[in-house]
């Protein structure tokens, strides 16, 4: 704390009381904190390695690494993920994004019933939802067999693309992306632009992509990759449903191969890493130009 | 993560309009906007909210609270009360521990440093699930690589307990503690520090009159978030502790799994109808405390 205040106190003249014991007893405190932080955030990362590439009797090995690759199923779940991910982006971006607009722009007494809507999501557990959607696929067989929902009903479950759970993470994502893109909104003056584009006779979709989303695209890339790490991430209601996206697969092709789960699990958190990086650099190098 | 955000300032509403046409126009417009989604959660999470709540009031096809009675008795309640005692030790020791590594972090003259703890911090508050349970077993399970080499096996370690979870479920919790309290001590203004010092106020003495007060809404809700994340957690305690320690998640994934006497198939909804109404109570608790922090920290 002492040490930081000449760097951004307006002026710098005013000496602090004490600054030589603050220093030093705040620098020893400081350093205890950042190692014992780094000990119990590196050394799971660390050993798990470790426990990938030791075998018993071999010594090191990559095996286990490239055992991923080739492991039946890993191409199919791991595009199916990447599916769902970018539908979901997709899907909760057009819902969230006119609905904001209308807020600032024309229908300002919805926005509490907003606020509402896109926080409900996060008091309730995924878990809890997921029994609520198998409650209502259940109704398809059993009382819905004579209309047409059941058609319905059976082609948001396809295994191949699962529409149910493209509307399930859309759900979940909502209070994420809704904060993002309000915080991406606020500091711009909807209004005005949007007028001012009105009044050179742009039309509304004309407004929405050249207007609104080139002054938006770190909000959105933000809001973007949120929804991809919570997409990439879910199991529970993938797994209660019966699908097998990349979260599920991981679990189920682990089994009894050790190494090779640990090994799966480093990949995912290393591909959800680099996905980060990706978004953030293409986020800033867009909102600079 | 979310604070993170939420603090830019809101934008600034023009009184001044334009002719009245224009005005029905957007405001005609601003509606249709906001139609489809008002739509999609009305159907995507209304309609299984409404079976849910429908199905916790019905027994054996008539309308009955036998379900809530059966969830908040024997097994059911050790769960709920194990789940509730898990989370609260979570929220409170991460956001703790949070606070002190953000703190760190934020009186660091190393850029880079604040940088890599805040982009590590993003990385790992999402690092859940199966794959963090799979990390801690090949590191302190049974046969992980640091249980065989120092050899903790034999002075009684279980990483497949109650303390174990905790320790596993602030692996996530407290990088999203940094995340949230980061904004809030940049927030806390330097010169209100050099005020305290000039009146002669020791470390300890400007923390506990201006430091902690301006603070609390933050820390408050952190805990409240942390909460949220370890009482909705599922596969990390699937994967690691099976049920060995009894969880109301677990509970709920297992009746939903139909392991559950005939007539009580809907006990699962009514388990997850209390759940709802544990988060939805702490919950209830985060919202005023964010709008009461973003106040001081313009």
């Amino acid at each position: 704390m002492a040490a930081l205040t000449p760097a951004v106190l307006p002026e710098a003249g005013v000496p602090a009381p004490r600054p030589v014991r603050g220093r030093r007893g705040a620098g020893a405190w400081r350093a205890v904190v950042l190692a014992v932080a780094a000990l119990y955030f590196v050394t799971p990362l660390a050993a798990s390695f470790v426990f990938t590439v030791n075998d018993p009797e071999k010594g090191f090995t990559l095996e286990a690494y490239g055992e991923i690759f080739v492991a039946e199923g890993f191409t199919r779940s791991l595009l199916l993920s990447l599916g769902l991910a970018a539908a979901t982006i997709t899907v909760v971006l057009l819902l969230t994004l006119p609905a904001m607009l209308a807020v600032r722009l024309g229908a300002p007494r919805l926005r509490p019933v907003l606020d509402v809507l896109c926080t409900l999501p996060l008091v309730v557990p995924p878990i809890t939802f997921v029994a609520g959607i198998s409650t209502v696929l259940r109704w398809g067989p059993d009382h819905l067999a004579a209309t047409p929902f059941y058609q319905t009903i059976i082609a948001v479950q396809n295994p191949s693309f699962p529409v149910v759970l493209v509307i399930a993470y859309a759900v979940l994502a909502l209070p994420f992306v809704y904060r993002a893109l309000d915080a991406g909104l606020g500091a711009m003056d909807v209004r005005t632009l949007v007028e001012a584009a009105r009044n050179c006779g742009a039309s509304w979709p004309v407004v929405l992509l050249r207007v609104i989303v080139p002054n938006l695209k770190a909000g959105l890339a933000g809001a973007s990759f949120l929804t991809l790490a919570l997409v990439l991430g879910e199991y529970t209601i993938a797994r209660l449903l019966g699908f097998e996206p990349f979260s599920v697969w991981i679990v189920t092709i682990s089994g009894a191969n050790a190494p090779l789960s640990v090994a799966v699990s480093i990949f995912s958190l290393l591909l959800t890493w680099a996905l980060l990086l990706i978004l953030s650099t293409a986020g800033t190098r867009r909102s600079r130009s | 993560m979310i604070e993170t955000t939420s603090a830019a300032p809101a934008p600034l509403p023009l009184k001044s309009r334009g002719e009245g046409g224009g005005r029905a126009r957007t405001r005609s417009a601003g509606w249709t906007g906001a139609l489809p989604l008002l739509v999609f959660v009305g159907l995507a999470f209304g309609v299984p909210a409404a079976a849910l709540l429908g199905g916790a009031f019905t027994a054996g096809g008539a309308p009955s609270t036998a379900n809530l009675t059966e969830s908040l008795r024997g097994a059911y309640l050790t769960a709920m009360l194990s789940s509730v005692k898990l989370s609260a030790i979570v929220a409170v020791a991460g956001a703790v521990l949070g606070a002190f590594l953000a703190q760190a972090v934020v009186t660091s003259r190393l850029r880079a440093l604040r940088e890599a703890v805040l982009t590590a911090s993003g990385v790992l508050a999402n690092f859940g699930g199966v794959p963090l349970a799979f990390a801690w077993i090949a590191t302190l399970g049974n046969s992980g690589v640091l249980t065989t080499r120092l050899g903790l096996g034999d002075l009684g370690w279980n990483l497949y307990s109650f303390w174990g979870l905790v320790l596993v479920y602030l692996y996530f919790s407290v990088p999203l503690m940094v995340l949230v309290i980061v904004p809030a001590l940049d927030g806390l203004r330097p010169q209100w520090r050099e005020a305290a010092q000039n009146n002669g106020a020791t470390t300890w003495q400007f923390w506990r009159h201006v430091g902690i007060p301006v603070l609390t809404p933050t820390l408050l809700g952190g805990v409240v978030l942390l909460f949220g994340g370890a009482f909705a957690a599922y596969a990390t305690a699937a994967a690691m502790v099976g049920t060995v320690v009894p969880l109301v998640t677990l509970q709920i994934a297992d009746a939903l799994a139909g392991n559950v006497l005939i007539g009580h198939e809907n006990v699962a909804l009514a388990l997850s109808l209390d759940m709802i109404v544990v988060a939805g109570l702490v919950m209830a608790v985060y919202l005023p405390l964010q709008r009461r922090s973003a106040r001081w920290l313009r």
